[in-house]
């Protein structure tokens, strides 16, 4: 039997990452993720887990990579000049192939910002905050509910590719409450890293789309580097092993994007005009597109919950048959440009962005949708 | 049940954000939905602090309180600043000690002595927000005075219950007597 609970969106990330067998975190805390490393000091203790407070995000983001390492789940987060700190472990969790999941409770920026007020200018950042090319998926939850169950799936992703993954939040829904299910028994899957013998496979072994085994649960040794490795994880200065590599890593995340990607629709049927928007500010574009269809407006949304890989084909299948898509999102356009790329001169598309600390509202949305119809 | 929009605001400390808490937890537990947020600088203690609940028997979508039903406040500034461009139709709960500013002269007006009751009859400052939460719940009619109380219980300190069962029996004293 579950009990429908008053829960905060930070809260319920910590309950989801426990379910899905998070049993580590390191972290400094910082608003608005500050409740996050709150509830794990609480609850890790509780299931046998280890919580630690690191002297900064630096640090706590390589403390997640070593407790990976020795096959124990584990979980960072933090705010926007935390996530900053973590960029270059984060390149380093993609090249060296270590499952972790990174919350990132985005305030308004740059630098220390407003450290109170929702934003969602980090959305970029998740996609290239550290240097090179790296796969990255990134996840952004819209309720309570859904901060519990995409902190599962982000687990459930970093186990399987072997790769870093962000929970992209936002103010918005880290600190808003509302009632919700947690199942006292678990509804959906959880992904456990494979597991290889050392024995006959060499650890970063793998096909083009693959991905390796994990070796040190299996009691091997091997070495692990930031730097191009061969398929025994040694360095290497070849052009062509190194271009294997990078290609590999690339398309693990590429190759599998339908089992990655997620998006939700409403009402696209006969819509003239979507509205896409991700985290937090579907919560006003849904008020506002119900109200626009009360009034008889032809409205829809469209929301990337992977905003990472970014649902791009799904896109492209919409654009041409809408007039116009307005992108809604909290910062000065950053997903905009994403969409521009994708497409062209399918349709129109409007930008509502803001940058002022506030919440876009359904009002502000709701009269965009009906000026341009 | 018509859509209720509650705006809870005072100084950082007095306990805004937890009064919106159990009052969102009190709707809950009545069988709505509702949804709590607040807004806050980063002063630890003194700054305006906001929070809010929306309660509705329909699903919530946006978060944040757009026309207040209702509005408490505990400060003159939180007061002077959010009674600005009220509906009409919001009640508004003011601690006794406060003015009525001009800008709402015409909305119904309340004002209840919560802070003294909870220094004087309480006989601790900081229950205030409790005092508040059982006033609210009694002027709105939200849930029956148990089921606030359990879900007060279930969120205070242990071996503060005595103080806190005061403080509820108080404020809602406080509004039967309007």
């Amino acid at each position: 039997m579950s009990k429908r609970v008053l829960m905060q969106g930070n809260e319920a990330v910590v309950e989801g990452a426990i379910a899905a067998g998070m049993r580590f975190y390191a972290g400094y805390p910082i608003t608005p993720s500050t409740e996050i490393a709150e509830q794990s000091s609480v609850r890790l203790p509780q299931v046998g887990g280890t919580f630690i407070q690191m002297e900064d995000e630096i640090s706590s983001m390589a403390a997640v990579i070593g407790a990976s390492v020795a096959g124990v789940k584990a979980m960072t987060a933090t705010s926007g000049p935390g996530f900053s700190l973590k960029q270059e472990n984060i390149g380093y969790a993609c090249i060296a192939e270590v499952p972790c999941v990174i919350v990132d409770v985005q305030r308004s920026g740059p630098s220390t910002g407003l450290p109170t007020s929702p934003s969602q200018g980090d959305v970029m950042q998740a996609r290239w905050g550290t240097h090179g090319d790296h796969p990255m998926i990134a996840v952004s939850p819209s309720s309570v509910s859904e901060c519990f169950y995409k902190a599962i799936r982000c687990f459930n992703l970093s186990e399987k590719y072997r790769t870093p993954v962000i929970l992209l939040m936002d103010e918005i829904v880290g600190h808003l409450r509302e009632g919700v299910e947690i199942p006292s028994v678990l509804d959906v899957e959880i992904i456990n890293r494979t597991v290889k013998s050392s024995e006959g496979h060499q650890p970063y072994e793998g096909d083009i789309h693959e991905i390796p085994g994990w070796h040190l649960n299996g009691g091997g040794r091997y070495n692990i580097t930031g730097l191009s490795h061969d398929l025994s994880g040694f360095p290497t200065n070849s052009n062509e092993i190194t271009d294997k590599l990078i290609r590999r890593l690339m398309g693990k995340i590429e190759h599998n994007a339908d089992d990655i990607i997620e998006y939700e629709e409403k009402y696209l049927d006969d819509a003239e005009t979507v509205v896409l928007c991700y985290g937090g500010t579907v919560r006003a574009a849904m008020s506002a597109v119900l109200e626009a269809r009360k009034q008889g407006v032809k409205v829809g949304m469209f929301r990337p919950v992977t905003v990472w890989p970014f649902p791009e084909r799904r896109l492209k299948e919409i654009s041409p048959k809408v007039k116009r898509i307005i992108v809604a999102e909290h910062n000065y356009g950053q997903i905009v440009l994403e969409v521009e790329r994708i497409v062209k001169n399918d349709c129109k598309i409007d930008f509502i962005g803001k940058v002022d600390g506030t919440v876009i509202t359904p009002a502000e949305i709701l009269k965009r949708i009906k000026e341009g119809k | 049940m018509a859509k209720m929009e509650l705006r809870l605001a005072g100084s950082g400390g007095q306990g805004v954000i937890l009064a919106t808490i159990i009052l969102a937890e009190a709707a809950l537990s009545g069988g709505k939905n509702a949804v709590q947020s607040q807004s806050y600088g980063p002063e630890a203690r003194g700054g305006m602090c906001k929070a809010e609940v929306i309660v509705s028997d329909e699903d919530i979508w946006f978060t944040k309180v757009v026309n207040p039903t209702f509005l408490l406040a505990l400060t003159q500034e939180s007061l002077d600043k959010y009674g600005k461009g009220l509906d009409k139709n919001c009640v508004i709960m003011a601690d006794a000690s406060l003015e009525i500013p001009d800008c709402i002269k015409d909305n119904k007006v309340i004002k209840v002595p919560i802070l003294k009751t909870a220094r004087e009859v309480v006989g601790k400052g900081f229950t205030a927000n409790i005092v508040a939460v059982a006033a609210i719940n009694e002027a709105l009619k939200l849930v029956p005075f148990e089921t606030l109380r359990d879900v007060v219980m279930a969120r205070i300190p242990k071996g503060t219950e005595a103080i806190n069962l005061k403080a509820l029996e108080e404020g809602e004293k406080l509004a039967k007597t309007l």
